[in-house]
This record gives C-alpha cells, sequence and structure tokens, in this order.
C-alpha cells in the first residue's frame, strides 16, 4: 500500500453576489487543466444545483441520470380526514387549509410544506403520512476536461445542500479511486446553506468578484463565511475595467484582511460569446484578454493548491 | 470494548469513509469476541442532521469508540456529552480490518 | 398590487431594475421596498435607506426543561430534520438544524419543552430616496436558512389599495425564492440573452407554473447574446415587456450605486409604462 497521500484537494469557488464569472472561469480551469501537458486528471462539481450552467460550456456526455430523494412532505388522505380542524393550528408554515377541489377535507399545500411532520401527529385520525420526494437528479459525466458531477434541483426545492454534499462525496469518492489530486467545486450565489455545503471541508477558496459596490458588499459576507468555516481565500476581480475606483476599493479591502488578489479579469464579450457556442472561454479565444488573465489566475491557483508534480 | 467504524461497504475488508456524517456503512465489531456486524447508516438518507442522526445510532448501541475521519460539529458535540471516545484513521489507513487492527495496537490517533 | 422581481441566474440585474422601478412608481403611489435576498442584500446600495428599526429575526428552537424532563425521546423520534439526540439522560438541541416547527414541543409528554428564541438574522426598516418604506432581512454569516426571514419579512406586507409592494428576490430557483414570490400577483423576471440566462429562467417559469403567477421579462445586456432567449419566451408565451441594451456607460454608474433612472431619466416613464403593463396583465388573470 502506497504511502502516497490519497486524499484529494478541494478548490471551491464562490462570490456571494450572483454573475461574477464563477461558472464561466470554473469552465475555463477545466480545460486549462486538461490542455496542460504534464496535468493530472481533475474532477469538476457544479455545486449551483438549483441552476446548475457548467454544463452548458463542458459539453458533458451524461451517464444516466440518478434520483434524489430529498426529505418528506405531509399528504392528508382525504378517505380518513375528518374535517375536525386540529392539523392547520399547528402548522407554522400556513400549509394547511381547505381543499380547493373539496371544502370537506383539509389539503397540504407541498409548495408551502416544510415536512417537520408536527400535523402528522396531531391528526386523532390518522390521516396525514410524509411521503418522500423525489426532489431532483444528479449526474456523473464525462466531458473532454474531465469528469462533472453536476445535479437538476426540481424547481422551487427544498434540500439543495443536501444534494451539493451528496455530489461532492460521489466527486471526491471519485476522485479517490482515479487517484486525482484536485476536486473543483463551482459554487452557488450567496452564503446560506448550499454554500456552506459548497465549502465545507475545502482547502482553498476563489472568491470572484466584480468591481461594484455591490460586488464589494457582497464580498465581504462571503469571506466572512469562507472564515467561519476554516476555509484559506484568496479572491480575483473579474470585468475589473468596468470600474476602475472599484477595483482599487477591493485591492484596499484585500491589503487589509490580509487577503491575496491574485487576478484581474477584463470585461470582455469573448465571455458571452464562449458560452453561446457552449465551450470554455479558453478553447474558443486563447489570445482574448480575458483568456490570458484567467490562466495567470489557474496558475496562481494550483501553486496555492500545492499539488505534486510526478 | 465495542467499536464503530465509517464505511463505504458492509465488510471487513471495504474502504474507510473518513466522512463520519454521511458514511454508508457503519461497522460495528467486539473487541471481546471479535464477532462484527455492518449496518447502514441511518444518516445517509437524512435531508440535514446526518452527524445527528449517525452519532444517535452509535449512542443507542452503546459503542466505547467510533472511528472516523472527519466527525462534524454535530456529532461531535453528541459524542462529547455521551462519552463515546472518538478516534481518526491515519492517512495510510485503508479498509476497515486495518482499522481494527490499528485499533487493536492502539495506534489509532485521538 | 405585489410585484416580485426574480431571474433564476445571479446577477442578471435584478436589484438595477426592483430599485428602479420603485423609484419610477414612487410618484403613483405609496411604494414599499421590500429586499427578500437576505443572504447578500445589496437593494440599500441603491435606495440609500436611513434605517430606523432593526429587530432580531428568530427562530424559535427547543430548550429542554431538565426538572421535567425523563430523557423518554419522544422528541428525538418526531424530529423531522435530527435537531435533538438522546445521549444517556439528556437531550441535545442542535439549534442550526432545528427549522422551528414546534412539534417536539407539541409533543413533548411531560411538557418539558419551553421555545426560547434563537436569532438568525435582523430584520431592518427604514426610509429611503422618495419617501420610501424600505424593508430587509439580513442572515447572519454561518446561519445556513434563509426562509424563516423572509417569511417575517412578508409578514409586513400589509396589502393596502393604492400601494405597490416590491419584492427583490434571491438568485437561484429553491425555497427562499418560491418563499418570497408566495402570495405574488406577478413575477417581473430580469434575464440576459445567454445560455445560462435562458437555462436558470426555465427553471422560473416552472416555479411560475406551480404556483401560478403570471410573468413578464425584461431582458438585461440586450445584444450581448443571440436570439434563443426571445424564441423560447414566444414558445412558452411569455411577454418581453422591456429591453434593456448592454451599455459600458450604464454599468460602470451601476457599479458606483448610481441607479438606472439616475442615468438614463428617460426610464422613469419607461418604467411607469411597463406597470401599467403589469396591471393589464394582473387584471386580465383575474377576469
Amino acid at each position: 500500500m502506497s504511502a502516497q497521500n490519497r486524499k484529494a484537494k478541494q478548490l471551491i469557488i464562490l462570490s456571494g453576489k450572483g454573475g461574477t464569472g464563477k461558472t464561466s472561469i470554473s469552465a475555463a480551469f477545466a480545460h486549462l487543466n486538461a490542455a496542460h501537458a504534464n496535468s493530472h486528471p481533475m474532477v469538476f462539481v457544479d455545486a449551483d444545483v438549483d441552476a446548475a450552467n457548467l454544463s452548458l460550456v463542458l459539453e458533458p456526455e451524461s451517464l444516466e441520470p440518478k434520483e434524489f430523494w430529498g426529505g418528506s412532505l405531509a399528504e392528508i388522505d382525504p378517505g380518513k380526514c375528518i374535517n375536525c380542524g386540529a392539523c392547520s393550528p399547528v402548522c407554522r408554515y400556513d400549509a394547511i387549509f381547505p381543499d380547493p377541489k373539496n371544502d370537506q377535507v383539509q389539503w397540504i399545500d407541498p409548495i408551502a410544506c416544510d415536512g417537520c411532520a408536527a400535523c402528522v401527529y396531531a391528526c386523532p385520525e390518522g390521516a396525514i403520512s410524509m411521503v418522500r420526494q423525489q426532489e431532483g437528479n444528479w449526474f456523473q459525466s464525462n466531458t473532454s476536461f474531465g469528469t462533472l458531477f453536476h445535479a437538476e434541483l426540481f424547481p422551487g426545492r427544498e434540500n439543495s445542500g443536501k444534494l451539493v454534499t451528496l455530489i461532492k462525496q460521489q466527486a471526491r469518492l471519485y476522485a479517490e479511486d482515479i487517484q486525482s489530486q484536485c476536486v473543483v467545486i463551482d459554487g452557488p450565489p450567496g452564503i446560506g446553506c448550499p454554500v456552506i455545503s459548497a465549502c465545507a471541508g475545502t482547502d482553498l477558496g476563489l472568491i470572484v468578484t466584480e468591481p461594484s459596490l455591490m460586488g464589494l458588499h457582497d464580498l465581504k459576507r462571503v469571506l466572512g463565511t469562507l472564515r467561519h468555516f476554516h476555509v484559506p481565500a484568496v479572491v480575483c476581480v473579474n470585468k475589473a475595467d468596468i470600474y476602475p475606483e472599484g477595483t482599487r476599493a477591493i485591492r484596499e479591502f484585500a491589503a487589509v484582511e490580509g487577503l491575496d488578489l491574485i487576478g484581474e479579469i477584463p470585461y470582455d464579450e469573448k465571455i458571452p460569446r464562449a458560452m453561446i457556442e457552449g465551450k470554455p472561454v479558453t478553447v474558443l479565444f486563447p489570445d482574448s484578454p480575458a483568456a490570458k488573465a484567467i490562466q495567470e489566475v489557474w496558475h496562481k491557483t494550483i501553486d496555492l493548491l500545492n499539488l505534486q508534480e510526478d | 470494548m465495542k467499536l464503530i467504524i465509517s464505511a463505504q461497504g458492509s465488510s471487513l475488508e471495504s474502504q474507510v469513509d473518513r466522512r463520519f456524517g454521511r458514511c454508508m456503512w457503519l461497522i460495528l465489531f467486539d473487541t471481546e469476541t471479535d464477532q462484527w456486524e455492518a449496518f447502514q447508516n441511518p444518516g445517509t438518507s437524512q435531508s440535514g442532521g446526518a452527524g445527528v442522526a449517525a452519532a444517535q445510532f452509535v449512542v443507542d448501541n452503546k459503542a466505547d469508540v467510533v472511528c472516523s475521519g472527519d466527525f462534524g460539529p454535530n456529532a461531535s458535540r453528541a459524542f462529547q456529552a455521551a462519552n463515546v471516545e472518538m478516534r481518526h484513521f491515519a492517512e495510510n489507513i485503508t479498509t476497515v480490518q486495518e482499522a481494527i487492527d490499528q485499533f487493536k495496537q492502539d495506534m489509532l490517533l485521538k | 398590487m405585489q410585484i416580485a422581481v426574480a431571474s433564476g441566474k445571479g446577477g442578471t440585474g435584478k436589484t438595477t431594475i426592483a430599485t428602479s422601478l420603485a423609484l419610477s412608481l414612487a410618484s403613483l403611489a405609496k411604494v414599499r421596498y421590500f429586499d427578500c435576498d437576505v443572504e447578500a442584500p445589496n437593494g440599500h446600495l441603491f435606495l440609500k435607506p436611513e434605517f430606523t428599526e432593526s429587530t432580531p429575526a428568530v427562530i424559535r428552537i427547543p430548550q429542554i426543561q431538565t426538572e421535567k424532563c425523563t430523557a423518554c425521546g419522544r422528541c428525538v423520534e418526531v424530529c423531522e430534520f435530527h435537531a435533538l439526540a438522546k445521549v444517556r439522560k439528556n437531550i441535545l438541541v442542535f439549534p442550526q438544524l432545528c427549522h422551528g416547527c414546534g412539534s417536539c414541543t407539541w409533543n413533548c409528554p411531560e411538557n418539558a419543552i419551553v421555545e426560547v428564541p434563537n436569532p438568525i438574522g435582523t430584520i431592518e426598516r427604514g426610509m429611503a430616496l422618495e419617501n420610501m418604506e424600505f424593508f430587509r432581512g439580513l442572515l447572519t454569516i454561518s446561519e445556513p436558512m434563509p426562509t424563516p426571514i423572509i417569511r417575517q419579512l412578508k409578514k409586513r406586507m400589509q396589502p393596502q389599495p393604492n400601494t405597490i409592494n416590491i419584492y427583490d428576490a434571491p438568485p437561484g430557483a429553491s425555497c427562499s425564492v418560491v418563499e418570497t414570490l408566495r402570495g405574488v400577483d406577478f413575477a417581473l423576471l430580469v434575464t440576459e440573452p445567454t445560455p445560462f440566462g435562458l437555462h436558470d429562467l426555465k427553471q422560473m417559469l416552472g416555479i411560475l407554473s406551480d404556483m401560478q403567477i403570471p410573468s413578464g421579462v425584461v431582458i438585461n445586456r440586450d445584444g450581448i447574446g443571440d436570439d434563443s432567449l426571445e424564441e423560447t419566451l414566444r414558445e412558452y408565451r411569455i411577454p418581453v415587456l422591456l429591453r434593456v441594451p448592454f451599455d459600458r456607460k450604464l454599468a460602470e454608474n451601476l457599479a458606483a450605486g448610481r441607479t438606472l433612472v439616475d442615468v438614463y431619466p428617460q426610464y422613469g416613464d419607461i418604467l411607469r409604462e411597463l406597470y401599467q403593463q403589469i396591471t393589464e396583465i394582473v387584471g386580465g388573470k383575474t377576469k
């Protein structure tokens, strides 16, 4: 048994604010890694499960969808309901009211139901049961840049955090199987449950921000989140030339916080162009200003991850 | 002494799982009788609180020691309150059998 | 009238449109602005409210009264979220897993559980430009659940005649967006004409169809992409109510915290006209 460290490093790419360019950059990273002569296989995860876009630019061949079963929702059996009204007062989510199709029985709105089961215990007739729900699908797909683990949460569902944890775990196990040194996770916007699941246990957080007041405000929030969960962080600024004063403010903030600013990527319409062609910008427009800047960010990132050369 | 080990499969040759809360299997091993049994982790199917569900299982089975890689804050808290000792796999451990052998030689990390 | 501004994809310009829509309508009616993106709220950067009130947003979590607790474990059994564990003769509570549903409290045979407030964020209220009431929620860093804060924020909604409530929704298409949309009359979807914008918009259309909320689209940064978005909208019969062309000067000004109507005042009339279209669509639905 080899004494080599078998645990793959994990990189999480976050932003706080949506739309800063995480996914375009993640796709470029996938290509840059695969294109390098001495590259090691990497595994990719799209953790933005309710708005999953990475697969749109990596041309995946999906293996079969696998079902994701999340929590349960309460359902009333109209045959057993005696309309006693014991259930609705215990529901804190305003999910129970007379059935629009039959006002002699109560009905639970699946969109509002939180799955707490308080009504199940309140019902004297045993008319309410918890029913497990399929809340989405997940996929392990082959792409020309490596294997991608991604998912589609059904619209409006809860448990995105659990789905993120699931695909991260699958990616990690697969990475161990193929002796991959790194898992790259394209994260969701925000700072809540799916972000927390995405960044848990990762080795490095790359924050992609933009030079607006909004970008800086949300950079602070996501940085606070990464620090809370003990993930070392670095930052890069995308669309940096749109508002130079904003980029300056981010540089100053980074200096004060002891946060490494590892790149500034100019606004480049090649990025949406590449998106429309369904490929990473570094594939289609390798000499474009954005592609070159992203390459710099990539090199600094893999240095920081300290991946071992063979 | 009763030991519980987080694993990816249901036999002693299975790979260990370094993540406690969402591991697929929990292997219960009795060091006095050398008997063992594999249980599906109740934590894997939970929407949240996997660590708590898995820890509850360990506590309900009256284990003395639990072995994994990373327990997470919730399971850790439950085990501290329950006085169940947490031990960590060293980097080179790959199978459940190896973890058991290392435990018997008191080589698992605290 | 309750209007939510949503998108699916992040960064398409929800806050840009929502804030300028609010400013444009302030001359027609009383406008109340609710920033429901409690994880990363940005509305205040444009509307510059003076906050007058800040209250903690709380979830009610169980506290075990140990003198009455027999450690029967009933609470652990009924909790769907594993927020309770029975360990020796004690019951442990895990606040970050708790949904505040109250089930354990009602089910305890010894009445040994009381509920105590667990703060997960704040709800703030203030007065913004154009004498507009401004509400927002802010999730505390490391807290996982935004939805209870959005729910509490919306309890302030008080629909009144001649009042327009505007809700700026979070990005994505999961439960926090649904909570923002509940009970609104119309969803104004702000998107961009790219494959990512289109993909995520379809998720939103799925939600809106389930919730039976009419919608219309604002195509922001028009010109950076292609026609696939508009083709799809025609198929789904979702009206395009406005196109805002991509414009670097605008982008720079927005980055600096100036609003769309500051930079191009003609959008005041355009957005008031958009509102008229919304009222017609909503009126048409209720016939």
